[in-house]
Protein backbone atom coordinates (compact mmCIF):
# COMPACT_ATOMS: atom_id res chain seq x y z
CA UNK A 1 0.00 0.00 0.00
CA UNK A 2 2.87 2.28 0.85
CA UNK A 3 4.24 1.97 -2.68
CA UNK A 4 0.82 2.86 -4.06
CA UNK A 5 0.70 5.99 -1.89
CA UNK A 6 4.24 6.92 -2.94
CA UNK A 7 3.31 6.55 -6.56
CA UNK A 8 0.34 8.83 -6.14
CA UNK A 9 1.86 11.51 -3.92
CA UNK A 10 5.64 11.28 -4.32
CA UNK A 11 7.67 12.61 -1.36
CA UNK A 12 4.91 14.87 -0.13
CA UNK A 13 3.66 12.48 2.57
CA UNK A 14 5.63 10.48 5.14
CA UNK A 15 4.20 7.54 6.97
CA UNK A 16 5.38 6.98 10.53
CA UNK A 17 4.21 5.95 13.96
CA UNK A 18 2.72 8.52 16.29
CA UNK A 19 5.25 7.49 18.98
CA UNK A 20 8.18 8.10 16.65
CA UNK A 21 6.84 11.45 15.47
CA UNK A 22 6.27 12.66 19.04
CA UNK A 23 9.69 11.44 20.19
CA UNK A 24 11.39 13.08 17.21
CA UNK A 25 9.78 16.39 18.06
CA UNK A 26 10.52 16.11 21.78
CA UNK A 27 14.14 15.01 21.35
CA UNK A 28 14.96 18.01 19.18
CA UNK A 29 13.31 20.54 21.44
CA UNK A 30 14.51 19.84 24.98
CA UNK A 31 13.97 22.74 27.34
CA UNK A 32 16.46 22.41 30.21
CA UNK A 33 15.83 23.41 33.79
CA UNK A 34 19.31 24.44 34.98
CA UNK A 35 19.57 23.27 38.59
CA UNK A 36 23.09 24.66 38.94
CA UNK A 37 24.40 24.62 42.50
CA UNK A 38 28.19 24.64 42.02
CA UNK A 39 31.06 24.86 39.54
CA UNK A 40 29.31 22.48 37.08
CA UNK A 41 26.87 25.35 36.62
CA UNK A 42 29.68 27.42 35.10
CA UNK A 43 30.34 24.69 32.55
CA UNK A 44 26.61 24.49 31.90
CA UNK A 45 26.56 28.22 31.18
CA UNK A 46 29.60 27.80 28.95
CA UNK A 47 27.80 25.02 27.07
CA UNK A 48 24.91 27.34 26.35
CA UNK A 49 27.16 30.27 25.46
CA UNK A 50 28.40 31.17 22.00
CA UNK A 51 31.58 29.07 21.93
CA UNK A 52 29.92 25.68 22.39
CA UNK A 53 26.43 26.82 21.38
CA UNK A 54 23.98 24.27 22.74
CA UNK A 55 21.32 25.59 20.36
CA UNK A 56 22.97 23.59 17.57
CA UNK A 57 21.39 20.59 19.29
CA UNK A 58 18.02 22.17 19.93
CA UNK A 59 18.11 22.49 23.69
CA UNK A 60 19.23 26.03 24.33
CA UNK A 61 15.98 27.34 25.81
CA UNK A 62 16.85 27.40 29.51
CA UNK A 63 13.88 28.23 31.67
CA UNK A 64 14.02 28.95 35.37
CA UNK A 65 10.41 27.92 35.80
CA UNK A 66 10.02 24.14 36.11
CA UNK A 67 6.55 24.35 34.56
CA UNK A 68 8.11 25.25 31.22
CA UNK A 69 10.87 22.63 31.20
CA UNK A 70 11.25 18.99 30.29
CA UNK A 71 14.92 18.36 31.03
CA UNK A 72 16.34 18.68 34.54
CA UNK A 73 20.12 19.21 34.55
CA UNK A 74 21.41 18.75 38.10
CA UNK A 75 24.77 20.53 37.94
CA UNK A 76 26.64 20.49 41.22
CA UNK A 77 26.53 19.06 44.70
CA UNK A 78 23.21 18.77 46.46
CA UNK A 79 23.12 19.15 50.23
CA UNK A 80 20.54 17.91 52.71
CA UNK A 81 18.71 21.24 52.74
CA UNK A 82 18.63 21.42 48.93
CA UNK A 83 17.37 17.90 48.20
CA UNK A 84 13.70 18.56 49.13
CA UNK A 85 13.86 21.62 46.87
CA UNK A 86 15.27 19.54 44.03
CA UNK A 87 12.59 16.89 44.46
CA UNK A 88 9.86 19.50 44.53
CA UNK A 89 11.12 21.17 41.35
CA UNK A 90 11.31 17.74 39.70
CA UNK A 91 7.69 17.02 40.65
CA UNK A 92 6.61 20.42 39.33
CA UNK A 93 7.97 19.70 35.85
CA UNK A 94 5.29 18.50 33.40
CA UNK A 95 5.48 15.11 31.65
CA UNK A 96 7.32 13.93 29.67
CA UNK A 97 10.54 14.87 31.43
CA UNK A 98 14.10 13.62 31.72
CA UNK A 99 17.00 14.18 34.06
CA UNK A 100 20.74 14.56 33.49
CA UNK A 101 22.99 14.19 36.53
CA UNK A 102 25.98 16.35 35.65
CA UNK A 103 29.36 15.96 37.34
CA UNK A 104 30.88 13.78 40.05
CA UNK A 105 29.03 15.49 42.91
CA UNK A 106 25.54 15.13 41.46
CA UNK A 107 26.26 11.50 40.52
CA UNK A 108 28.00 10.28 43.68
CA UNK A 109 28.67 13.14 46.08
CA UNK A 110 32.19 13.49 44.68
CA UNK A 111 34.86 14.54 47.14
CA UNK A 112 32.20 15.86 49.52
CA UNK A 113 31.77 12.70 51.54
CA UNK A 114 30.41 14.58 54.56
CA UNK A 115 27.35 14.51 56.78
CA UNK A 116 25.46 17.19 54.88
CA UNK A 117 26.03 16.24 51.23
CA UNK A 118 23.72 13.81 49.43
CA UNK A 119 25.76 10.97 47.94
CA UNK A 120 24.22 11.09 44.47
CA UNK A 121 20.85 12.51 43.48
CA UNK A 122 19.87 9.18 41.90
CA UNK A 123 19.34 7.81 45.40
CA UNK A 124 16.24 9.96 45.73
CA UNK A 125 15.02 10.78 42.20
CA UNK A 126 15.20 9.13 38.75
CA UNK A 127 18.17 9.97 36.50
CA UNK A 128 18.38 9.19 32.75
CA UNK A 129 21.95 10.16 31.84
CA UNK A 130 25.02 10.50 34.06
CA UNK A 131 27.89 12.78 33.07
CA UNK A 132 31.21 12.07 34.80
CA UNK A 133 33.86 14.73 35.35
CA UNK A 134 34.81 17.35 37.88
CA UNK A 135 33.48 19.45 36.29
CA UNK A 136 32.65 17.84 32.90
CA UNK A 137 33.71 19.77 29.84
CA UNK A 138 30.95 21.31 27.73
CA UNK A 139 31.62 18.68 25.07
CA UNK A 140 30.69 15.98 27.58
CA UNK A 141 27.43 17.70 28.42
CA UNK A 142 26.66 18.06 24.71
CA UNK A 143 27.40 14.34 24.30
CA UNK A 144 25.00 13.54 27.14
CA UNK A 145 22.28 15.58 25.48
CA UNK A 146 22.88 13.77 22.17
CA UNK A 147 22.69 10.46 24.04
CA UNK A 148 19.47 11.53 25.71
CA UNK A 149 18.03 12.50 22.32
CA UNK A 150 18.88 9.01 21.06
CA UNK A 151 17.27 7.50 24.15
CA UNK A 152 14.11 9.52 23.64
CA UNK A 153 13.92 8.66 19.94
CA UNK A 154 14.54 4.97 20.47
CA UNK A 155 12.10 4.36 23.30
CA UNK A 156 9.77 7.35 23.59
CA UNK A 157 6.01 7.06 23.39
CA UNK A 158 3.41 9.69 22.66
CA UNK A 159 1.58 9.21 25.96
CA UNK A 160 4.78 8.64 27.98
CA UNK A 161 3.78 5.10 28.93
CA UNK A 162 7.43 3.94 29.07
CA UNK A 163 7.80 5.88 32.32
CA UNK A 164 4.99 3.91 33.95
CA UNK A 165 7.20 0.81 33.87
CA UNK A 166 9.90 2.41 36.02
CA UNK A 167 8.28 1.66 39.35
CA UNK A 168 11.44 0.80 41.30
CA UNK A 169 14.04 3.21 42.71
CA UNK A 170 16.90 3.32 40.21
CA UNK A 171 19.77 4.58 42.36
CA UNK A 172 21.92 2.59 44.77
CA UNK A 173 19.92 1.23 47.66
CA UNK A 174 20.68 2.35 51.17
CA UNK A 175 23.31 0.16 52.70
CA UNK A 176 21.86 -2.75 54.68
CA UNK A 177 23.20 -2.82 58.24
CA UNK A 178 23.44 -6.64 58.20
CA UNK A 179 25.50 -6.36 55.03
CA UNK A 180 27.85 -4.10 56.95
CA UNK A 181 28.23 -6.73 59.66
CA UNK A 182 28.99 -9.39 57.06
CA UNK A 183 31.59 -7.23 55.31
CA UNK A 184 33.29 -6.42 58.60
CA UNK A 185 33.44 -10.09 59.58
CA UNK A 186 34.77 -11.03 56.16
CA UNK A 187 37.53 -8.43 56.52
CA UNK A 188 38.40 -9.56 60.03
CA UNK A 189 37.00 -6.50 61.83
CA UNK A 190 34.82 -6.62 64.88
CA UNK A 191 31.46 -4.87 65.00
CA UNK A 192 32.59 -2.66 67.88
CA UNK A 193 35.55 -1.33 65.88
CA UNK A 194 34.63 2.28 65.22
CA UNK A 195 37.52 2.97 62.88
CA UNK A 196 36.15 0.89 60.02
CA UNK A 197 32.87 2.23 58.74
CA UNK A 198 32.12 1.90 55.03
CA UNK A 199 28.53 3.12 55.35
CA UNK A 200 28.72 6.61 56.74
CA UNK B 1 54.18 48.05 61.70
CA UNK B 2 56.99 50.02 63.34
CA UNK B 3 58.30 49.32 66.77
CA UNK B 4 56.96 52.60 67.98
CA UNK B 5 53.35 51.77 67.09
CA UNK B 6 53.74 48.30 68.65
CA UNK B 7 54.92 49.97 71.82
CA UNK B 8 51.99 52.36 71.83
CA UNK B 9 49.58 49.42 71.31
CA UNK B 10 51.19 47.65 74.26
CA UNK B 11 50.79 50.64 76.50
CA UNK B 12 47.17 50.96 75.35
CA UNK B 13 46.56 47.36 76.35
CA UNK B 14 48.15 48.07 79.75
CA UNK B 15 45.74 50.98 80.21
CA UNK B 16 42.81 48.72 79.29
CA UNK B 17 44.00 46.08 81.75
CA UNK B 18 44.26 48.68 84.48
CA UNK B 19 40.76 50.02 83.84
CA UNK B 20 39.31 46.52 83.71
CA UNK B 21 40.95 45.55 86.98
CA UNK B 22 39.01 48.43 88.55
CA UNK B 23 35.61 47.76 86.93
CA UNK B 24 35.87 43.98 87.26
CA UNK B 25 37.37 43.90 90.73
CA UNK B 26 36.81 40.49 92.31
CA UNK B 27 36.59 38.61 89.01
CA UNK B 28 39.76 36.73 88.17
CA UNK B 29 40.74 37.40 84.55
CA UNK B 30 43.60 35.40 83.10
CA UNK B 31 45.64 37.52 80.67
CA UNK B 32 48.11 36.13 78.16
CA UNK B 33 49.99 37.30 75.10
CA UNK B 34 50.70 35.42 71.86
CA UNK B 35 52.49 37.09 68.92
CA UNK B 36 51.32 40.54 70.12
CA UNK B 37 47.71 39.35 70.37
CA UNK B 38 46.15 39.87 73.75
CA UNK B 39 43.94 37.13 75.15
CA UNK B 40 41.85 37.06 78.25
CA UNK B 41 40.02 34.12 79.81
CA UNK B 42 36.84 35.01 81.68
CA UNK B 43 34.95 32.77 84.10
CA UNK B 44 31.74 31.54 82.47
CA UNK B 45 29.65 32.53 85.48
CA UNK B 46 30.61 36.20 85.15
CA UNK B 47 30.74 36.30 81.35
CA UNK B 48 28.07 38.90 80.67
CA UNK B 49 29.53 41.28 83.24
CA UNK B 50 32.97 40.91 81.62
CA UNK B 51 31.64 41.48 78.09
CA UNK B 52 29.81 44.63 79.21
CA UNK B 53 33.01 45.88 80.83
CA UNK B 54 34.96 45.17 77.62
CA UNK B 55 32.48 47.25 75.67
CA UNK B 56 32.70 50.02 78.25
CA UNK B 57 36.49 50.31 77.80
CA UNK B 58 36.06 50.83 74.05
CA UNK B 59 35.73 47.44 72.36
CA UNK B 60 32.63 48.46 70.43
CA UNK B 61 32.72 45.81 67.68
CA UNK B 62 32.35 42.05 67.96
CA UNK B 63 34.25 40.94 64.85
CA UNK B 64 33.68 37.25 65.40
CA UNK B 65 32.19 34.78 67.82
CA UNK B 66 33.06 31.14 67.55
CA UNK B 67 33.81 28.04 69.59
CA UNK B 68 36.39 25.27 69.80
CA UNK B 69 35.82 21.67 70.84
CA UNK B 70 38.83 20.74 72.97
CA UNK B 71 38.03 17.03 73.22
CA UNK B 72 41.31 15.07 73.17
CA UNK B 73 43.21 18.32 72.60
CA UNK B 74 46.55 18.30 74.39
CA UNK B 75 46.29 18.25 78.16
CA UNK B 76 43.30 20.58 78.36
CA UNK B 77 40.65 19.59 80.87
CA UNK B 78 37.75 21.66 79.57
CA UNK B 79 35.48 20.54 76.76
CA UNK B 80 34.40 23.71 74.92
CA UNK B 81 35.94 27.13 74.50
CA UNK B 82 33.80 30.05 73.30
CA UNK B 83 35.86 32.80 71.67
CA UNK B 84 34.88 36.46 71.31
CA UNK B 85 37.07 38.53 68.96
CA UNK B 86 36.70 42.19 69.87
CA UNK B 87 37.83 45.36 68.12
CA UNK B 88 38.06 48.95 69.20
CA UNK B 89 37.15 50.68 65.94
CA UNK B 90 38.65 54.05 66.97
CA UNK B 91 42.07 52.87 68.13
CA UNK B 92 42.35 49.59 66.19
CA UNK B 93 43.03 47.68 69.41
CA UNK B 94 41.99 44.04 69.42
CA UNK B 95 41.16 41.64 72.25
CA UNK B 96 40.40 37.91 72.21
CA UNK B 97 38.10 36.98 75.09
CA UNK B 98 37.55 33.31 75.88
CA UNK B 99 35.51 31.29 78.28
CA UNK B 100 35.42 27.56 79.02
CA UNK B 101 32.33 25.36 79.16
CA UNK B 102 31.83 21.80 80.25
CA UNK B 103 29.07 19.24 79.88
CA UNK B 104 26.35 18.85 81.03
CA UNK B 105 25.73 22.58 81.53
CA UNK B 106 26.41 24.14 78.11
CA UNK B 107 24.46 27.34 78.73
CA UNK B 108 26.03 30.78 78.68
CA UNK B 109 24.40 34.21 78.49
CA UNK B 110 23.88 35.63 75.01
CA UNK B 111 26.05 38.56 73.95
CA UNK B 112 23.26 40.03 71.82
CA UNK B 113 22.38 42.51 74.58
CA UNK B 114 25.95 43.89 74.36
CA UNK B 115 26.68 43.60 70.62
CA UNK B 116 23.61 42.81 68.50
CA UNK B 117 25.92 41.41 65.82
CA UNK B 118 26.27 38.30 67.98
CA UNK B 119 22.84 37.14 66.72
CA UNK B 120 23.88 34.91 63.79
CA UNK B 121 27.29 33.79 65.13
CA UNK B 122 25.60 32.52 68.30
CA UNK B 123 23.04 30.62 66.27
CA UNK B 124 25.84 29.12 64.19
CA UNK B 125 27.77 28.09 67.30
CA UNK B 126 24.61 26.42 68.60
CA UNK B 127 24.14 24.73 65.23
CA UNK B 128 27.63 23.28 65.15
CA UNK B 129 28.49 22.72 68.85
CA UNK B 130 25.18 22.70 70.74
CA UNK B 131 26.12 25.53 73.09
CA UNK B 132 22.98 27.28 74.31
CA UNK B 133 22.93 31.07 74.55
CA UNK B 134 20.27 32.12 77.00
CA UNK B 135 18.54 35.45 76.36
CA UNK B 136 19.00 35.28 72.57
CA UNK B 137 16.04 36.94 70.78
CA UNK B 138 15.58 34.26 68.07
CA UNK B 139 17.33 31.10 69.15
CA UNK B 140 17.16 28.31 66.58
CA UNK B 141 19.41 26.56 64.07
CA UNK B 142 20.97 28.82 61.42
CA UNK B 143 22.55 26.60 58.73
CA UNK B 144 21.37 23.03 59.20
CA UNK B 145 17.78 21.84 58.77
CA UNK B 146 15.55 22.38 61.80
CA UNK B 147 15.00 18.65 62.26
CA UNK B 148 18.74 17.91 62.49
CA UNK B 149 19.51 16.21 65.80
CA UNK B 150 23.31 16.33 66.20
CA UNK B 151 25.97 19.00 66.41
CA UNK B 152 28.39 18.16 63.59
CA UNK B 153 31.50 20.16 64.53
CA UNK B 154 31.86 18.29 67.82
CA UNK B 155 34.89 16.04 67.76
CA UNK B 156 32.88 12.95 68.73
CA UNK B 157 30.58 13.32 65.69
CA UNK B 158 31.69 11.27 62.65
CA UNK B 159 32.66 13.29 59.56
CA UNK B 160 30.25 11.29 57.42
CA UNK B 161 27.39 11.81 59.82
CA UNK B 162 25.02 9.31 61.33
CA UNK B 163 22.97 8.63 58.20
CA UNK B 164 21.10 11.96 58.13
CA UNK B 165 22.06 12.46 54.49
CA UNK B 166 20.26 9.23 53.52
CA UNK B 167 17.05 10.06 55.31
CA UNK B 168 14.84 11.26 52.46
CA UNK B 169 11.89 9.82 50.52
CA UNK B 170 12.79 8.16 47.20
CA UNK B 171 10.83 9.32 44.16
CA UNK B 172 10.49 6.65 41.49
CA UNK B 173 9.97 7.55 37.85
CA UNK B 174 6.48 6.04 37.69
CA UNK B 175 5.16 8.20 40.54
CA UNK B 176 6.75 11.49 39.47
Amino acid sequence: MATQVNKQLGDNIFLTKLDAAASWARANSLWPMPFATACCGIELMSTAASKHDLSRFGSEVMRFSPRQCDLMIVAGRVVMKMLPVLQRIWLQMPEPKWCISMGACACTGGVFDTYAVVQGVDRFMPVDVYVPGCPPRPEQLIRSIIDLQEKIQSGGTVNAREFKLRILPEGPARFDEDELVRIRERNGFKLEDQKYDPVH
Amino acid sequence: MTNQSTDSKLSEIETVKLRLSETLAGISLEWSEFRSQTRVICPAAELLKCLKAFKAVGFDQLTDLTAVDLLEYGNVNDRFEVVYCLLNVDSGLRLIAKTYLNEPDLTIPSATSVWFGADWPEREVYDMYGIIFSGHPNFKRLLLPDEFQSFPLRKDYPVKGRGERHNFPVITRAES
